[in-house]
């Protein structure tokens, strides 16, 4: 069994480690710390599937992954 | 020592590390060397070689052969050159009509009980013994002796008690007890270089034998753990090579890398013709100084394999029978499906996976074809299911992902902490190394849930195991630091000096906060806090301090955390930045280093440099001619997935099994069935191969040119000692492939015509590697990374002044559990891990006699687990996780603690990772293969998967004849 069991669930999880670990910083730190790792290490899919679920919302994404969404880079569509 | 081809010359005993100098005379000629030099040893510096049979330069004196006499001047006697040492103004000499007639007479004797038949001994032209009755002018042997050892029956024809058979239980090598002169060489060798103790002298006067461990053992049976220094110390044809009996002796030999660990070990490959006799360890090699573990020495003969693919092969879907073709057709083939793929579904839909085992210039191209020819940066490398941590751990607090130090460290360290990694089993020649320094006394804190051999072995024994739980290294590191701050144990100085003081008073008060405490954590980790405290204080005040560590810190879901847990400390106690300290990363594969440091990684240009720089990129645009992708590509884990949601299409796989190295096998066979063109480029079908297109046979380190790098960032030379046997090395390969890509759309093609012109390309483009040549590395003959105008001749230690990125920085490392939980369905942990004679996946090792010693994967269990279950020692077992299952057999054993199970990954038919999940490091997504929620239970045999598995890839191998 995976973990996407719905679609993009396991960017759901993988973000939320990401924040869980920058949670730890001070709040700045931490968005910046997020949004930095997100643009550096995720290719533009993921990012462009990652917005599909900020736009809806962000159910299910950390509020550290909501605040730092402003300062990730959205690819081209 | 038996090198008569190039004559590397045997010293006799071990160099003198004292910068103090003695002169004497020797023969007449002034000697200056260091002190406790031995006499032997200076004459040979001289060009006098003593005669001599016990002695060897790779371990101590012994002075028991007695031949290598010699008079000095004013003492009386006859002392033996090997243990006496050097003194200011000895008049020595080597060679006059009393030391002759002695030496002859000692000759006399051994000869007496040793077999003549040097013709058909498999020694012949390699005996030291030979030599020595040659060098001694020995011409007759007056006595008859009535007992030998040699003879089988006496002159009555009643059998010899004192001889033994020959012991051939060793699939690589010989022991013949009747050619033994005792000289104990084998018994130190393998107590003094490989450290395991397990050769012995039983008896005593006549009845003395060399003895693999108790009178009912054999070489296989016995502790021996077919490393080859007794063999290589042999000075007669008691211990052999069989492919030396089977062969012959070498006629020339080639220093070359070996291409199993990240050890990276020097070798002579010793050939007659292109026929490979042996491999030697090189004595000048200065990752193993001499030394090589049962894989490098022996487990070479994969290369000749018959499964071995020579053709290149094709098909238009996977379940069609493989069709050999010829390579211009394998490249058109593939070159038209990529291009296909790319008009179809865009230029992000294919990839590619370097090869951790190729060469640094084969992993080059490879990355180069994606960013270059695929124009996108979809390029990955094993090292993302094992250090990706370290590089970003490092690259944070460091600003490198560089180990710090170089092996010959070890020899300076007084406490070391071995985490998550077990030299002994996976980086054996640098275990020998480690375990030689704690026989000398250096103090070892062990921290695995697992009692490893790194645990306890001959004459050593961890002073803190520390026992934890898997998956709470972080805990367990944090406690530490905890301990080390709130007492106070820290290098405050070191601190202020060279690392960012703000970011220490943040960590600090981060760290002092009392949830991680030892105490406080201890439910969690199951380690005593006492333990703990202990540990940590032996750490910070017990004199240089050095950690090494491996795959158990960095396969977690908080992997890369923990790595930043280790630097932490590491610049807690100020253990950096000199010999015998530092974070030392052990490296899996044969150049895994190299591969990173080649820019396999979706993110980094060669030389860790990020896609989005414009500078970095700029270098290569130039260099290539293209325009490159400034977006970061995809990592394997993120390649499947997207196979899977149907956006990622084509992949080219040099040199690694992703069906069966990867987590969650069931996941990775999905996504790569979801491909529409899969290229496995590699010596053997291996599990991949059951869902490629196109196979391009690879060739084997002995048959290329090229550079590996290994964990201590050394870029040591391949050689290729005989032709491609399929035609072509792969770096040629790949550039035939790039070629046809270009040639379809009318773009300059490659024209490398030699690996060196490759490594010129990456000292050009890349500045940690500005200053190697091949030229280089003929004159040094190896050379450490970052290797530039600054440090024309490399850098054995990193931070000596200061940190690459400036100040070292603390950075805060909460714990966070993983996902992974036990619970009712799944109440047990499972660990993975390796043993000696297997290497990864085992394609290699699976084709040599090292199946001898682990011919199939087991599953350790504790003995209350095992009772609970109805688990008997050696049944078959159910092993359930919610990703999968499998079947295997079970090892009844305490090495691991109730409530975790552990198994190796090196056969296919197991499939461990059919079990482990799809879980993964938060940073760089390496896979959390060290803990997995599993339940065990009794079984019939293999699981339906396993059936399943068997018969899919059965299906899948079938190759059609050529049609000619």
């Amino acid at each position: 069994m995976s973990l996407e069991t719905r679609p993009h669930d396991k960017l759901i999880v993988m973000a939320n480690q990401i924040a869980k670990f920058m949670e730890s910083k001070p709040h700045a730190e931490g968005i910046e710390g997020l949004s930095s790792h997100i643009n550096d290490f995720w290719e533009p899919r993921m990012r462009r599937q990652l917005f599909e679920m900020l736009d809806a919302g962000g159910a299910g994404l950390r509020p550290l992954v909501l605040d730092a969404a402003p300062l990730i880079r959205r690819p081209k569509p | 020592m038996k090198d008569f081809i190039i004559p590397d010359r045997d010293f006799g005993t071990p160099a003198a590390k004292s910068k103090t100098m003695v002169t004497l005379t020797i023969d007449g000629f002034d000697v200056t060397v260091p002190e406790g030099t031995s006499i032997m040893r200076a004459a040979a510096e001289a060009g006098i070689s003593v005669p001599k049979l016990c002695a060897t330069d790779s371990v101590e004196a012994f002075g028991s052969c007695r031949l290598c006499l010699v008079e000095i001047e004013g003492r009386n006697g006859t002392p033996a050159s090997c243990t006496t040492p050097v003194a200011a103004g000895l008049k020595v000499s080597t060679q006059n009509t009393r030391l002759k007639k002695l030496r002859r007479g000692v000759m006399e004797l051994y000869i007496s009980d040793h077999p003549l038949d040097c013709l058909t001994c498999s020694a012949n032209g390699d005996c030291e013994l030979q030599d020595m009755a040659g060098a001694v002018g020995l011409r007759d042997v007056r006595y008859e002796a009535v007992e030998t050892h040699f003879k089988a029956k006496n002159t009555s024809g009643e059998a010899n008690p004192q001889w033994v058979p020959k012991d051939d239980s060793n699939p690589y090598f010989t022991y013949d007890p009747a050619k033994c002169i005792v000289c104990s060489r084998c018994v130190r060798a393998c107590e003094e270089v490989q450290g395991t103790f397990a050769l012995t002298i039983q008896g005593r006067g006549f009845d003395s034998r060399v003895s693999f461990g108790a009178k009912t053992d054999t070489a296989l049976t016995s502790d021996c753990v077919s490393c080859g220094a007794c063999v290589q110390a042999c000075p007669t044809a008691t211990l052999q090579e069989n492919s030396i009996i089977d062969i012959g002796t070498p006629e020339r030999s080639v220093i070359t890398t070996c291409a199993y660990c990240g050890v990276g070990c020097s070798f002579k490959a010793e050939m007659r013709g292109d026929e490979l006799v042996r491999m030697v360890p090189y004595k000048h090699g200065k990752a193993n100084r001499g030394h090589s573990c049962v894989k490098g020495r022996f487990a070479y003969g994969y290369a000749t394999h018959k499964d071995r693919i020579l053709s290149p092969m094709i098909r238009d879907a996977i379940i069609d029978p493989w069709r050999e073709v010829s390579w211009a057709e394998a490249m058109d083939f593939a070159a038209d499906r990529m291009r296909g793929i790319q008009a179809k579904y865009g230029q992000q839909s294919v990839g590619v996976i370097t090869s951790s085992r190729c060469t640094n210039e084969e992993a080059y191209l490879v990355q180069k074809l994606t960013r270059a020819v695929f124009m996108n940066n979809n390029t990955d490398t094993c090292a993302r299911v094992c250090h990706s941590p370290t590089g970003y751990g490092l690259g944070q607090t460091f600003g490198t992902s560089a180990g710090t130090q170089d092996f010959d460290s070890v020899e300076e360290t007084d406490v070391v902490i071995v985490i998550g990694a077990n030299p002994v089993n996976g980086h054996p020649v640098f275990a020998s190394r480690l375990t030689k320094r704690l026989r000398q006394g250096a103090k070892l804190i062990v921290i695995d849930p697992r009692r490893t051999e790194m645990v306890e072995g001959p004459h050593y024994k961890a002073d803190h195991h520390l026992a934890l739980t898997p998956g709470t290294n972080v805990a367990v590191i944090s406690a530490m630091a905890h301990v080390i701050v709130t007492e106070g144990l820290m290098d405050e100085a070191f601190i202020r000096e060279r690392c960012d003081w703000d970011a220490f008073q943040d960590y600090a008060e981060f760290i002092a906060a009392p949830h991680h405490a030892p105490e406080a954590v201890e439910l969690l980790t199951k380690v005593p806090a006492a333990d703990v405290r202990a540990a940590a204080r032996l750490f910070a005040k017990g004199g240089n301090g050095a950690i090494y560590y491996g795959l158990g810190v960095t396969e977690h879901s908080q992997g890369s955390t923990t790595v930043i847990g280790i630097a932490n400390l590491a610049m807690l106690t100020g253990n950096i930045g000199r010999p015998g300290v530092g974070v030392n990363p052990l490296r899996g594969q044969n150049n895994v280093q190299g591969s990173c440091d080649m820019g396999s990684f979706p993110h980094e240009l060669p030389g860790y440099r990020h896609v989005k720089n414009d500078d970095a990129r700029a270098v290569f645009e130039r260099v290539w001619g293209v325009s490159i992708d400034n977006e970061p590509g995809l990592r394997i884990p993120n390649m499947l997935d997207a196979a899977v949601e149907g956006t990622f299409k084509g992949l080219y796989c040099q040199g690694e099994d992703i069906l069966q190295s990867d987590p969650d096998t069931k996941h990775v066979a999905a996504g790569l069935a979801a491909m529409e063109c899969v290229i496995v480029h590699d010596l053997f079908l291996n599990e991949t191969a059951n869902y490629a297109h196109v196979f391009f046979p690879g060739s084997s380190f002995l048959e290329k040119d090229g550079t590996f790098t290994n964990a201590e960032r050394r870029i040591n030379r391949v050689r290729k000692v005989m032709a491609p046997k399929q035609g072509y090395a792969d770096w040629e390969v790949t550039q035939l492939f790039a070629n046809a890509m270009l040639g379809k759309t009318g773009g300059a093609g490659w024209g490398y015509t030699h690996p060196s012109q490759i490594m010129d390309e990456i000292a050009l483009t890349t500045p940690s590697f500005a200053g190697v040549s091949y030229e280089r590395l003929e004159t040094l003959g190896s050379v450490q990374w970052p290797c530039n105008e600054a440090n024309p001749e490399g850098t054995p230690l990193m931070h000596v002044d200061g940190f690459v990125r400036g100040k070292g920085r603390f950075i805060r490392t909460e714990y966070v559990a993983t996902d992974e939980k036990t619970g009712p369905r799944f109440p047990l942990l499972l660990t993975t891990g390796r043993i000696l004679s297997q290497y990864n996946v085992g394609a290699q090792t699976r084709r040599t006699a090292n199946v001898v010693w682990h011919a199939e994967d087991v599953l350790e269990v504790h003995p209350h687990d095992a009772e609970v279950r109805g688990i008997h020692h050696g049944a078959w077992v159910r092993l359930a996780s919610r990703s999968g299952e499998t079947t295997l057999r079970a090892e009844i054993t305490d090495k691991v603690s109730p409530g975790v199970v552990y198994t190796t990954f090196h056969h296919p038919e197991t499939q461990a990772n059919v079990i482990t999940t799809d879980f993964s490091d938060w940073a760089t997504n390496c896979p959390e293969y060290k803990v997995t929620a599993v339940q065990v239970s009794p079984s019939n045999g293999p699981s339906e998967w396993q059936e399943d598995y068997a018969a899919q890839a059965e299906q899948s191998r079938r190759i059609l004849p050529a049609a000619e």
